[in-house]
């Protein structure tokens, strides 16, 4: 998948595929010919599947193969159209998911299903049977939280949470269930690797105690490292299953998307471009409780270079995000220039009309109007750049047409122009989003991360989307907690710990080591090793 | 024995069916009503609901009164679409009125054709104008909008009580609250020969159309309908927030301003202090039973006038008190938002939730 090697994370010794299932225990869950047919496409189509006690099972599939739907079926978000679901071993028809749960099913969403205005213990409550007395709970998140390196404070709205910190509370708040069948729908898309390394000891623990677990991700050094077996999905339809631990990355995408895994081509980055993005000096005091104040930080983005941010979820990603795009803005001008504007006061929409474009992280709601067609929301921020509106009035057949484009050029799998955002598969909605923006043809492009819930085919395509915008002289910044993902398209890279940015390195000059020692404050000459105070975050032991 | 059970997603066609599903639970419920007041349920169904049909001139008046509801619920569902919550159309109402009064009697005796026509724009400014206060101090101080505007309305009944009482009082009318009778160049012209339907009510067509047009056509529509499904991709996107307030409670105060222009142009001929007949307030049902659609608020508006009308009728023939068809009124919201629900739920039996050990 990446062209450095770059040791991961998530590798584990392989002695763990031995303490697997007992074979011949009986299936836990056992799906029977399920079929989900939706009016523009048929998402599952009679797939079989059953996991036992103790059981990590991957599933795998291409951004549209059903995997979601699946699952949904199984906690009672969706019903199936056809097909037939046991239960240890008795015919249920799970009707919503507070019966799934009852059962002892529990499941982390791909999309995040919290209450935003309700702080993070009143969400866990939610979900708890009974009304459990909420200080009491904010001390077992607190500790199951500590135990599992899934840091939150229980106090905390969730509207101010980045989508990491979001990810710890579902992951969190289904583990405080005991579940005897674990579902997880990419739950570590947007985890750091030593979040996702507690992950996993945490689901080994729970299969070693018999829990059942059903795990979706698209990377594969992660399902070889976890899964003891691996259903493929490949158009809703069951196309194989395999044991992980014998396959390659490389073979088991193949299984996935028929063919070979496309490849990114990166040549070096063209030097002394004019600045499109300078932050100098750049302070901000976060409007949200509990966010994350931005102390001065500078940054220089040039025309064709791409410079990638690495940073533990909650260390002022969001803030800076809504700084640089505009959706925050401050005071004074000159902190922030964009296409050698001065624009620190100015509103989104000037900002677009300077040259920038952005993807934010949060694709439904944010990125995206969830109940809108992709008409519609390619109208959203494309309005000016593509002429979709004249006199006021929108052209309903350009904006369409751009839809089109857009749907084409990213290959995103939907209904069409007309389908809602919300009908689309995880993966395919970022690469609609990727895709309207990079198609805008902007001057500064700022993207964070980039390939969340994308599949590893679509994820090449993406970073190579990026590559190419930067090498038709567009400057691109990239966000993301993917540090192989950094590694793999960034020409330069610097860190944000605890609201402050590092200088940036060439990414050929420094290692994942490094960085991941940065990621916890301790950078040459930052305040943090002068102070030499502990940060939020742990060094990253590789 | 049932239970509600979530949809994966809302019910297009329960959206538009649980209207009709809220008429038909008034409809019963009104029989009740009628029973319990010890009136022949049959005959009080048929003075209600059937008499305001039954020729001509009854359904002209239908259409009259059906005219300032559809400009009252046009231009709050605007408004509604983007979670602003308008719910002093009633005041704007009578401040349109007002300010329509004010140019009649300010140049009485005038036979210009271009009288109407500054009528109806004073009355649309004088609307907005009481619209633009809650929408300043929401912007500006961020006052809850839904009790800024509610308790406007009564500082607008005040407000029209003293012009009527007061200054505008006419001189020859035996010291009644109301002012003289507007001049011919001052008045709705009659639309059908022998009816009090006026031109007023192509206004509220013309009006709908517009709004129509604005909701689902104009790049400005799309922002209010951005800002109401996600705020947050509103923001994205740079549409701004404050913006939007202002054009949803402009808009619906200029057309609830128009709707009191009409009645005092139309109908009524001249300003009294029972110009606010609750239009505005019933607008609100209005908009929300025709699914902040054009063409659905024109249907509803169609039976809010029909309850009007019933509500007279029944005063007349039944000896019952006109308050009757707010009883009504209130009915169908009730049962409107009881079957809303199903939007987003589906009935279903309950099986035995299978035992787990
Ligand atoms: N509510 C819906 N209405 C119509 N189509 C839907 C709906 N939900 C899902 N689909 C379609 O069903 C197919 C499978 O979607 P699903 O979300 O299960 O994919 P997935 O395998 O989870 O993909 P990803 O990896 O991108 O999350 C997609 O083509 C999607 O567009
Ligand atoms: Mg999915």
């Amino acid at each position: 998948m990446s062209q450095r090697s770059v040791p991961s994370a998530a590798s584990a010794p392989p002695a763990l595929h031995h303490a697997g299932p007992d074979p011949g225990a009986p299936p836990r869950l056992q799906l029977k010919g399920i079929s989900k047919v939706y009016p523009t496409v048929v998402a599952n189509d009679r797939v079989d599947l059953a996991v036992r006690p103790g059981e990590i099972r991957a599933i795998l599939g291409e951004n549209g193969a059903g995997k979601s739907t699946l699952m949904k079926i199984i906690y009672g978000v969706t019903h199936a159209s056809a097909g037939q679901m046991l239960w240890e071993g008795r015919e249920v028809q799970v009707a919503n998911p507070a019966h799934a749960r009852r059962l002892g099913i529990g499941m982390v969403f791909q999309h995040f299903s919290l209450f935003e205005t309700l702080s993070v213990v009143e969400n866990v409550a939610l979900a708890l049977p009974g009304r459990p007395a909420l200080g009491e709970l904010a001390q077992r998140i607190s500790e199951v939280s500590e135990r599992y390196g899934l840091p939150i404070d229980p106090r905390r709205h969730v509207h101010a949470l980045s989508v990491g910190e979001r990810q710890r509370v579902e992951i969190i708040r289904c583990l405080l269930q005991n579940p005897r069948l674990l579902i997880m729908d990419e739950p570590t898309s947007v985890l750091t690797p030593q979040a996702v390394k507690k992950l996993f000891e945490t689901l080994r623990q729970l299969a070693a105690e018999g829990c059942s677990i059903l795990y979706i991700s698209h990377k594969l050094d992660e399902i070889q490292a976890l899964c003891h077996t691996a259903t493929v999905l490949r158009g809703g339809k069951l196309s194989g299953e395999c044991i992980p631990a014998e396959e390659t990355p490389q073979s088991m995408a193949r299984l996935m998307i028929g063919k070979e895994l496309p490849h990114c081509e990166h040549s070096a980055a063209q030097a002394g471009g004019e600045v499109r993005l300078s932050l100098a000096g750049l302070s901000h005091a976060s409007l949200t409780p509990f966010g994350t104040d931005l102390k001065d930080i500078h940054l220089d983005v040039r025309a064709g270079e791409i410079v990638g941010i690495a940073g533990v979820s909650g260390n002022g990603q969001q803030e800076l995000l809504r700084v640089i795009s505009g959706e925050e803005t401050l005071a004074e001008k000159f902190p922030v220039h964009i296409c050698g504007v001065e624009a620190g006061s100015l509103r989104p929409g000037a900002r677009r009309r300077l040259g920038l474009t952005f993807v934010p992280e949060e694709r439904l709601g944010r990125g995206a109007v969830p109940d809108l067609s992709l008409t519609d929301n390619a109208l959203l921020t494309a309005a000016r750049g593509q002429q979709l509106v004249t006199g006021g009035f929108v052209r309903f057949g350009r904006a369409r047409a751009f839809a089109e484009r857009c749907i084409a050029a990213f290959n995103v799998k939907c209904g069409g122009p007309g389908a809602a955002a919300k009908s689309l598969s995880g993966g395919n909605l970022q690469k609609f989003i990727v895709g309207r923006e990079i198609l805008q043809a902007p001057r500064l492009f700022v993207c964070a991360q980039p390939t969340w819930g994308v599949d590893v085919g679509a994820a090449a395509f993406i970073r190579q989307s990026i590559i190419d915008l930067r090498d038709r002289g567009c400057a691109v910044l990239v966000i993301s907690e993917e540090l192989d993902e950094l590694f793999e398209i960034c020409d330069r890279i610097a860190v944000i710990a605890k609201g402050r940015l590092s200088p940036s390195r060439p990414a050929g000059e420094t290692s994942v080591e490094d960085i991941g020692v940065w990621m916890s404050g301790l950078w040459p000459g930052s305040a943090l090793m002068q102070a030499a105070t502990p940060a939020y975050a742990e060094p990253l032991d590789v | 024995m049932f239970e509600l059970e979530a949809r994966a997603e809302p019910s297009r066609l329960m959206s538009w069916l649980s209207p009709l599903l809220a008429v038909m639970l008034m409809l019963g419920g009104g029989v009740l009503v009628f029973w319990a007041l010890g009136k022949d349920p049959v005959e009080g169904f048929r003075v209600f609901f059937l008499n305001p049909l039954k020729d001509f001139y009854s359904l002209s008046e239908l259409l009259l009164k059906a005219t300032p509801l559809m400009l009252c619920a046009i231009g709050l569902a605007i408004g509604f679409r983007a979670n602003v919550w308008n719910i002093g159309a009633e005041g704007q109402f009578m401040l349109g009125a007002a300010a329509a009064t004010g140019v009649a009697l300010y140049f009485d005796g005038s036979d210009s054709s271009l009288l109407l026509p500054v009528m109806i724009v004073a009355g649309a400014l004088g609307g907005a104008a009481w619209a633009a206060i809650p929408a300043l101090l929401r912007t500006r101080f961020n006052a809850n909008e839904i009790l800024v505007s509610l308790m406007l309305v009564y500082v607008a009944q005040l407000f029209v009580s003293w012009l009527v009482f007061g200054p505008w009082k006419d001189p020859d009318g035996f010291n009644f609250p109301q002012t003289r009778m507007f001049g011919d160049a001052a008045l709705m012209p009659a639309l059908l020969e022998g009816t009090r339907l006026h031109y007023g009510f192509l206004l509220a067509i013309a009006v709908l159309i517009a709004g129509h047009a604005f909701m689902n056509r104009s790049f400005a529509g799309f922002r209010m309908r951005v800002a109401g499904a996600a705020p947050d991709a509103a923001r994205y996107a740079g549409f701004s927030a404050a913006r939007m307030i202002w054009v949803g409670l402009l808009l619906g105060g200029a057309a609830a301003g128009m709707a009191g222009m009409a009645e005092v142009a139309g109908p009524m001929g001249q300003l009294t202090d029972k110009v606010g007949s609750g239009y505005g307030f019933a607008a609100i049902i209005v908009a929300f039973v025709g699914r902040l659609n054009a063409f659905g608020i024109f249907l509803a508006s169609l039976l809010m006038a029909l309850l009007y009308i019933g509500g007279e009728q029944a005063q007349q023939y039944l000896n019952l008190p006109s308050s009757i068809s707010m009883v009504f009124q209130g009915m169908l919201l009730f049962f409107l938002l009881g079957a809303d629900v199903f939007i987003n739920y589906r009935l279903r039996l309950r099986r035995r939730a299978p035992r787990s050990h």
